[in-house]
């Protein structure tokens, strides 16, 4: 870092341990900082589209994951540039907002950085550059609404909604069985779904997976899915009308928290002690007997002796149950989470139609599922597959496509994927530009050139002469006055979405256009980076 | 427009050491770990396969031909070899065999797809061929399976096939027979559950390979107790888990304190006197045989002998458990209410010598599930691949009792599946067609490399089956004793189906994946505190 002297020769220290710090000002650390964001996106613009290709990370300890979903590959890169890191956040939001468009959020900033870049070369303003992004930005929603759809649906029939959950599918490796795992989907959301409120908590859906299988093996529970195995191996396998006494406290003589001794000093005592003990354990499988339960799902372990008594009170009984699928039991079952033995009662247990353990593959593996629960609005998505990175891929690419029908119950407008709306807008906002005095026409024009990158990547993924296509998909939007019209990603020899069946969610496009914008004006408002020395080479 | 491009120092993306490949080199660099791993088990495929020394870090040595073994031991830092042994590994998980097949499969996908790639074929393109021929290949191989279900002598005599295909590329070739007789037997016992853990291997060196036998009871590898009944008919046992020195004291927070010696002694007096009350609860249960998970003492076991019950100590947990299956007991951990208790039955309890080492014979048992398979064999490493070997026997046969559809082995199978990939290659316009051709010629590798570790001649052999598959000969396949093409049907060379379309598909899945990735990002390992 340059130092600042004083007419005698003294350096100037303004900041801590000034000459160990670098620090990159005014123009250059907008491009520094434009230049690292360009990186991740550069990586994730493969990845866009049915066609995109994955990304394979290995992480610290060893693990594969192979994934094309944006966000996770972000999340995975062990990014440690501050400004990267804030693409990594923007992949992020989006996930946690949608759920889906991870990847397109991201190629969108970085085509916007990317004209940014060509602007401040040309002597405009951040400022200026942010303002023209913004006023592009708005008119870019408006002519989303415009060209959106509404979709109906209702639970007989669904075929659009299995169309829009396909669309998001079929650029997961699952592709093949997207169809079925689309249906999935939409039954799980239909039987959690709220139509009133048009909300759906996607809390009571759990989506479980397990190594072994086909994907086709795939399953919707009806009910929950634990993994686990019943603690004594000669507890009945099957439980019919269950009626479930979730506990979380353990099977042990109680234990408070103040700290305390027990002197035992005589033989009386040692009997009395041995005697209460026992005393204990009886009294608690005999309280869990009286409820009238015949399933116990403890959070905590339980020793031989207790195990063996709820054995022999014909109880099936499953331990170390997890806090987080303790309430989904919970709440399933409409049973209560019982804190203390001396608590349960009848009205606290939770009831299911079915309980059973089921083995699975050639190995020791067990589940439970808890079936026909007395909440009918809890399910689990049990899926299968070939190997751990297919299975893990499958399990956030039905996220994915909860995410995008879930979107679709709040909202029930579309648009047309394919780059057809990208297109729309680029066209739209490029027309807006003219009509702007000053300097932010060129801000705006630029906007337009950097929705195109959409299109763009998926044509190039796909194997097609992008600049060829876009040219002429520009044109047949403007000579037809048909939006829907996009990249033929998968050859079938028709521009128009609509025949493809390619739908994605208004509330998502609107979200990846917003959120990008955004991010990219916050990364243009940074003039000054101080940091570490070895941080910025 | 010319993007400006940023003339300053290149900004630091990524965490120190993390490396990241793209495109071609991170195709590359996937491909040639896989490709490698996948020479590296192929010498070992097919009945004349060869075994490896796996020597472990601490010295051990495992000789073995059992690609999921191989597999595990290597340890390996390429990500998309990672992705071949964890396919391999779910295919012993689930089916139990076929592992050096599916990595072999898989292999030879990414073989072709790397010629492909190199004229230039999109991968999308490559997978989305690979995944028509994937499907056409499954539908031949469904038309062609056979099932016997309806029929048990046949379906038994399939069994008995099955396992003797699968035996025949193990250590145990020589005696195949026999071991297929003993895995039929063992499995037909279990009547359709997939537990295996009811059958118990138990290994001792000695005597030879063929004098390994079934025996239908339950071997317990424990030895009886001094002075106590040798032999007893009509048992009843009580199988029990449970401390036998002192009970510890689950009271929180509970110690004993004592103020003199004979305070102590008389704690001593009173822990001993509950103990015995526990034996005596134990033997009102009106057993005349004990067994627990856990140590008998001296003081119990002598107790036990003076009331003439045998006792014995520290069965591990699987073999307590096996005891309750077939002997139709429970495990018991409470002795307070004997009437609810049910106790373990068998006609005899004796106890017995394999080889030079006494153990106890539980025969003539209630329930019939479980059955002991004592191995024999000249040294432990003989031994611990003979129980691989079985047990991977053993898992196909579960399988194929509930999934009871057979298709030929000896590669025909594969030729057949080749053909009608071939057949599909020719319908298609366009390059997917190219990637279905590369499927058929990856599924027709797998017979050529069987045919090439048994030294034959792997080209002609192989064209001779295609044209005679083509003629529509479906049972054509490799003679393996004789190097000629031969009739499986005729020889009896039978494999599962599920085994089979189970390869196919898993292996499929992982070159698809591999396949599909042009980035690998790799994070610095993470730093281990000296």
């Amino acid at each position: 870092m340059s130092l600042i002297f004083d007419e005698y020769g003294r350096p100037y220290i303004i900041l801590q341990e000034q000459e160990k710090k670098t620090r990159v000002k005014g123009l250059d650390a907008i491009r520094s900082n434009i230049a690292a964001a360009r990186t991740l996106s550069r990586t994730l613009t493969t990845s866009l589209g049915p066609k995109g290709m994955d990304k394979m990370l290995q992480s610290q300890d060893g693990d594969v994951t192979v994934t094309n979903d944006g966000a996770t590959i972000l999340k995975e890169m062990d990014v440690e540039n501050k400004v990267a890191k804030l693409m990594v956040e923007l992949a992020q939001s989006q996930d946690d907002e949608i759920g889906d468009g991870t990847t397109g959020v991201v190629v969108l900033a970085g085509a916007l950085l990317e004209q940014a870049l060509i602007l401040l070369d040309r002597g405009i303003h951040p400022t200026k550059i942010s303002e023209g992004f913004d006023k592009a930005c708005e008119v870019c929603l408006e002519r989303l609404e415009q060209i959106s759809q509404k979709i109906e649906f209702n639970e007989n029939s669904y075929e659009d909604l299995v169309k829009a959950a396909m669309t998001t599918l079929s650029s997961k490796v699952v592709n093949r069985y997207s169809r079925q795992l689309a249906e999935i989907c939409i039954k799980a959301i239909f039987s959690v779904a709220d139509f009133e409120r048009k909300d759906v908590n996607l809390d009571l859906i759990k989506v479980e997976a397990k190594v072994g299988g086909t994907l086709e093996d795939s399953v919707l529970v009806n009910g929950i899915v634990l993994d686990k195995d019943v603690s004594h191996p000669q507890m009945p396998k099957v439980v019919e009308n269950a009626k479930i006494c979730i506990l979380t406290c353990p099977f042990e003589p109680p234990k408070p928290k103040t700290k305390h001794k027990l002197d035992i000093d005589s033989v009386e005592k040692y009997r009395d002690l041995q005697k209460a003990e026992q005393e204990y354990f009886r009294d608690m499988v005999q309280r869990v007997k009286d409820s009238g339960a015949n399933v116990v799902l403890c959070q905590w372990g339980f020793d031989d002796e207790a195990n063996h008594l709820l054995y022999q009170n014909g109880l099936l009984a499953v331990r170390w149950v997890g806090g987080v699928e303790i309430e989904l039991v919970a709440m399933a079952t409409h049973g209560r989470i019982i804190p203390r033995f001396s608590e349960i009662s009848e009205k606290k247990l939770g009831k299911a139609g079915k309980v059973r353990e089921v083995s699975l593959g050639t190995t020791h593996d067990h589940v439970i599922f808890i079936e026909d629960c007395a909440n009918s609005k809890a399910v689990t998505i049990f899926l299968r597959g070939g190997s751990k990175m297919a299975v893990d891929e499958a399990k956030r690419s039905v996220h994915d496509a909860l995410c995008q029908v879930r979107n679709l119950i709040r909202d029930q407008r579309i648009v047309y994927g394919g780059g057809s709306s990208e297109i729309a807008c680029s066209l739209a906002v490029s027309e807006f530009a003219d009509k702007v005095s000053g300097v932010e026409q060129y801000a705006i024009r630029c906007f337009a050139d950097a929705l195109d990158a959409i299109p763009t990547a998926l044509a190039d993924n796909s194997g097609l002469s992008s600049l060829d296509t876009l040219g002429a998909l520009k044109a047949a939007q403007l000579k037809e006055k048909n939006p829907r019209l996009g990249v033929d990603c998968l050859g079938l020899g028709s521009w128009d979405m609509k025949e493809q069946n390619v739908y994605e969610t208004l509330l998502s496009k609107k979200q990846q256009i917003q959120l990008a914008t955004q991010l990219v004006k916050m990364i243009l408002k940074i003039d000054d980076v101080i940091g570490p020395t070895d941080a910025l080479t | 427009m010319q993007v400006p491009r940023y003339q300053g120092p290149a900004p630091h993306v990524l965490k120190r050491d993390t490396s990241e490949e793209k495109g071609e080199e991170a195709r590359m660099s996937s491909f040639i770990g896989a490709l490698a791993l996948c020479d590296l088990v192929k010498t070992t495929l097919g009945p004349k396969g060869m075994d490896k020394i796996l020597q472990s870090a601490s010295g051990d040595i495992i000789v073995t031909n059992d690609g999921a073994t191989i597999l595990k031991s290597v340890n390996i830092d390429n990500a998309a070899a990672k992705i071949l042994v964890d396919i391999s590994k779910t295919q012993d998980d689930e089916i139990g065999d076929g592992t050096t097949s599916v990595c072999c499969l898989a292999g030879e996908l990414l073989r072709e797809a790397e010629k492909l790639l190199d004229a230039k074929i999109h991968p999308q393109i490559v997978v989305s061929g690979y995944r028509l021929a994937a499907n056409a290949a499954l539908k031949a191989l469904e038309d062609a399976a056979m099932d016997h279900k309806a029929n048990f002598e046949q379906l038994k005599e399939d069994l008995f096939y099955i396992a003797k295909t699968t035996l025949s590329s193990k250590l145990l070739a020589q005696s195949r027979d026999h071991f297929a007789k003993i895995a039929v037997d063992a499995v037909l016992r279990l009547k359709g559950s997939t537990n295996l853990d009811h059958i118990q291997f138990i290994k001792k060196t000695g005597g030879n390979l063929s004098d390994s036998y079934l025996d239908e009871g339950f071997i317990l590898e424990k030895s009886l107790g001094v002075g106590q009944p040798k032999r007893i008919e009509n048992a009843k046992i009580l199988i029990a888990n449970t401390p036998m020195d002192t009970d510890k004291i689950k009271i929180y927070g509970a110690r004993v304190r004592v103020d003199s010696y004979n305070k102590v002694a008389e704690i001593e007096e009173a822990e001993q006197k509950k103990m015995m009350e526990k034996c005596q609860k134990i033997i009102n249960h009106g057993i005349n045989c004990f067994v627990n998970r856990q140590l008998i003492y001296n003081r119990p076991e002598q107790f036990f002998t003076d009331h003439g019950v045998m006792a014995i100590e520290h069965a591990d947990f699987d073999g307590v458990e096996r005891l309750a299956l077939v002997t139709g007991g429970e495990v018991v951990s409470t002795f307070d209410h004997p009437e609810l208790v049910k106790l373990g039955h068998c006609g005899l309890i004796e106890e017995a010598m394999i080889g030079e080492d006494r153990v106890i014979r539980f025969s003539n048992c209630a329930a019939k599930e479980a059955c002991t398979i004592v191995l024999r064999g000249a040294n432990k490493q003989i031994l611990d691949e003979a129980e691989r070997s079985l047990h991977d026997a053993l898992c196909v046969l579960s399988q194929t009792v509930n999934h009871s559809k057979v298709v030929y082995g000896g590669g025909s199978a594969e030729m057949l599946m080749a053909k009608a990939v071939d057949d599909l290659a020719k319908t298609i316009p366009g390059k997917q067609s190219l990637a279905v051709e590369g499927f058929a010629r990856a599924l027709r590798a797998i017979p050529a490399i069987v045919a090439d570790n048994a030294g034959f001649d792997a080209t002609e052999l192989i064209s001779e089956m295609r044209a005679a598959h083509q003629k529509g000969d479906k049972e054509a396949g490799i003679d393996i004793q004789n190097g000629t093409v031969g009739n499986m049907a005729k020889l009896h060379v039978l494999e599962s189906f599920k085994l089979k379309s189970y390869m196919v598909s898993s292996a499929t899945e992982a070159a698809e994946m591999i396949i599909r990735v042009d980035d690998i990002i790799k994070a610095a390992p993470r730093r281990r505190e000296e």
